[in-house]
């Protein structure tokens, strides 16, 4: 069997964004998820769904665990990979996206995933690329994997928490939303799914109208995570702790650094993600990083697994198609 | 003062905070306000507890200064904290807000805590410190305002310097709203004002000296009105000295913005010409202005426009002052002289002695959001015995600051304290009341 003959998930042929994303989409990525967790972990986690095809993982930004999850979920499905090292590539030789674009084109990848600096740049390249783009994080736009591997998460959750779905469920993002792609992409699908999101960091932190989002913000981290069920805490870069935007990481922590006191005002239960890499005594306290009964960002790196390998094969199944019309004939 | 009490009879009470002002007595009991009323201790004189004959004295909350300069820490040679209370004592002053630009800058956690323990060893009269706004004043990087806000800073500036980077100011005012901490703004611009030691016009071009426009205090002051829009900050200009601020100012009022403003009492008295033959201790920052503009600050306070008349104490020595008038440092000492520069409002007849009052007392306090400024029962007993007509002449060298950089050496006024208490405890008297 190969992916192009199931059922097609997604209508696009990119997924660039939660953006543009439908609750049966996302409900469809995540049920698809929920098979490739129990292929990792089974002893054998490899299939050849992907057999033959080329994914190219392009990373303008340094990254660990998203370039190693989107590798790691290609060869579990198959296909080959290559990470290119944007440092010592052409690009660090003054090489412009679009130039980079054209080369990679001609390789004939069959999936790029792409992480860029700059709000848009996947977007950019599938327009200018025959292959399947995965937006892995572009500025401060979106980070959709992300967001839909953090659904994935909660969900798995749900009946516990709640008893339910998304819906009746308070997620609290705190920390440095106006820098964060995850925070956008989360509150997009969290909205999207029903849930109610709030917003919680000091002014500095927070974008221009982000009530628009439909969300509720608050600048007092205990009023924000009163009875939350799930608190999801931001990165908080270091390069903006050193007084542009908060005066120093000790005061960052004293009121949005999340400790046993303020977990304490969330709903009793209430269960704690990071997307990682953290920044302990900063935005978290290291005994609540490291509760198995509250942490869920252990999970969360197996989830990401799991929903990066369902959303390459949702992208696989439009693939097939695609090569036909636009290269099959060239 | 355990138990104790002290009974003022036959004063003229006026508590601008509930609009008060009538005959009557006042108990102090264990340092705070017991009793207030027309008709207390009116009759007999009460054997039992310390009576205070007022003779028909005027008995009002104690003075709050928003803008006091010491020299502690590092300049202790102008002003310690002890000696600036001995002069707020004899200025009728039982709150001094004293200012960051200290060496080292008040910026730290710690250094709060340092003002406020060595106050309290210190100093007679209630000292609460404000904080920087940015690290070291350099208008850079935001102090850490949480924290500073907690160790008991009660507002956050950086005194004498205005913030020149619009995009430092914009976060740190965001950052500020965040806590719901108050900034008091200093309007210069940096640039403009340069090596300017005078307000620009035909009396600095006659002088020669370097001279700046007025206007570079409004230009800042519309910058950070429309910020103040943006982020939502409570925002204090420290002192005006011009009427197209205030202008700027009432306007943002009246839109809504939660934006006060200061004076300071020498720009209530005096203008450019008074720097006459380069007289050095009147070289004060904002610079003494026009004529029209000092008129439109006792406006400014007798309509309310303006919210608060601060001393701007600033100390300097011999060594800073006595210089040619473009190399002299700015500032003049000002605790002593606030009450009687601001009563001039009073004797002028532009406003009540109540509104004077007010100015000094309950719109402080309000502010910055001190429990003071106010004869209420249970209040502490912070309280001044005011002469109001008592007339007498500025003398530099009977001031008890260390500094003697008046800018009013020599001056007639009519008005001053006679008697200063902090917590029930009389801190300052002059002669017998």
């Amino acid at each position: 069997m190969t992916s192009a003959h199931a059922t097609p998930i997604l209508k696009s042929g990119h997924l660039l964004g939660i953006e543009g994303l439908s609750p049966f989409e996302v409900t469809a990525l995540l049920d698809l998820a929920e098979t490739y967790v129990v292929q990792g972990r089974a002893a054998d986690k490899k299939t050849a769904l992907l057999k033959g095809r080329t994914l190219i993982n392009l990373f303008f930004e340094a990254s660990t665990r998203t370039q190693s999850s989107f590798e790691l979920a290609a060869k579990r499905l198959g296909a080959d990979t290559l990470n290119m090292a944007v440092k010592n590539s052409s690009v660090a030789k003054g090489e412009t996206l679009i130039d980079t674009a054209s080369t990679l084109n001609a390789m004939r990848p069959d999936i790029l995933v792409v992480r860029h600096q700059d709000a848009g740049a996947a977007e950019l390249l599938s327009r200018k690329l025959d292959c399947s783009v995965i937006n892995a994080g572009d500025g401060a736009h979106e980070h959709p994997t992300q967001a839909l591997l953090d659904a994935l998460t909660i969900r798995r959750h749900l009946p516990k928490l709640n008893g339910g779905g998304f819906e009746n469920l308070t997620v609290a993002i705190c920390g440095d939303i106006l820098h964060s792609r995850v925070a956008r992409s989360n509150l997009r699908l969290l909205s999207m799914m029903g849930a109610r999101v709030r917003l919680v960091a000091p002014r500095t932190l927070l974008p221009a109208d982000a009530e628009r989002f439909g969300v509720e913000i608050f600048t007092d981290m205990k009023a924000g995570l009163a009875g939350a069920d799930i608190v999801m805490m931001l990165r908080l870069q270091l390069e903006r702790m050193g007084g542009a935007f908060v005066p120093s990481a000790r005061e960052y922590f004293r009121f949005y650094g999340l400790d046993r006191a303020k977990l304490a005002f969330a709903k009793p239960g209430a269960l704690v993600m990071h997307p990682g890499p953290m920044n302990r005594g900063v935005e978290i306290a290291s005994d609540i990083a490291d509760d198995v009964e509250v942490s869920l960002i252990s999970e969360q790196v197996e989830m990401g697994v799991a929903i990066r390998m369902a959303v390459l094969d949702a992208l696989a199944r439009g693939l097939a198609r695609n090569q036909t019309e636009s290269r099959g004939l060239s | 003062m355990n138990g104790r009490r002290i009974a003022f009879r036959d004063a003229r009470l006026i508590d601008p905070a509930s609009g008060l002002d009538v005959k009557g007595g006042l108990l102090v009991e264990n340092g705070r306000i017991a009793d207030i009323g027309p008709r207390l201790f009116n009759d007999a004189e009460p054997t039992d507890p310390e009576v205070i004959n007022c003779h028909g004295l005027v008995l009002a909350p104690g003075l709050i200064d928003c803008r006091v300069f010491t020299g502690e820490p590092g300049s202790e040679h102008r002003e310690t904290l002890e000696s600036a209370s001995q002069a707020a004592a004899a200025g009728g002053v039982t709150t001094m807000i004293v200012m960051p630009n200290t060496d080292p800058v008040i910026d730290e956690p710690s250094l709060v805590d340092f003002i406020l323990r060595r106050a309290a060893a210190t100093a007679k009269v209630r000292v609460a410190p404000m904080a920087a706004l940015t690290k070291g004043l350099a208008g850079e990087v935001m102090t850490e305002i949480g924290l500073l806000k907690e160790a008991g800073a009660v507002a956050f500036t950086d005194g004498d310097r205005a913030v020149a980077n619009a995009r430092v100011m914009r976060r740190a005012l965001s950052y500020a709203a965040t806590f719901d901490a108050l900034v008091v703004g200093h309007a210069e611009d940096p640039e403009l004002t340069q090596g300017a030691a005078v307000t620009e016009g035909e009396f600095a071009t006659r002088l020669g000296l370097p001279a700046a426009p007025a206007l570079a205090e409004t230009m800042m002051v519309e910058r950070d009105l429309r910020l103040v829009e943006l982020t939502g900050v409570r925002y204090h200009f420290g002192q005006i000295s011009c009427a197209a601020s205030l202008e700027a100012i009432a306007a943002a009022r009246a839109r809504g913005l939660p934006v006060t403003c200061g004076v300071a009492a020498h720009h209530l008295v005096l203008n450019e010409l008074d720097v006459g033959a380069y007289y050095t201790f009147r070289k004060v920052r904002p610079p003494l202005r026009s004529e029209a503009d000092r008129s439109a600050m006792v406006e400014g306070v007798a309509s309310g426009a303006i919210d608060v008349i601060v001393s701007s104490h600033e100390p300097q020595g011999a060594d800073t002052k006595r210089q040619p008038f473009a190399s002299a440092a700015f500032g003049a000492v000002g605790l002593e002289t606030l009450l009687p520069a601001a009563l001039q409002l009073h004797h002028e007849g532009r406003a009540s002695l109540s509104h004077v009052l007010r100015a000094l007392t309950a719109a402080p306090a309000r502010l910055l959001g001190l429990n003071a400024g106010t004869l209420a029962k249970g209040a502490a007993a912070d309280l001044v015995l005011i002469d109001p007509d008592e007339p007498f002449a500025v003398d530099a060298e009977a001031l008890h600051s260390r500094a003697r950089n008046t800018a009013f050496d020599g001056r007639k006024f009519q008005g001053r304290a006679r008697a200063t208490y902090v917590g029930g405890e009389c801190v300052f008297e002059r002669g017998r009341v």
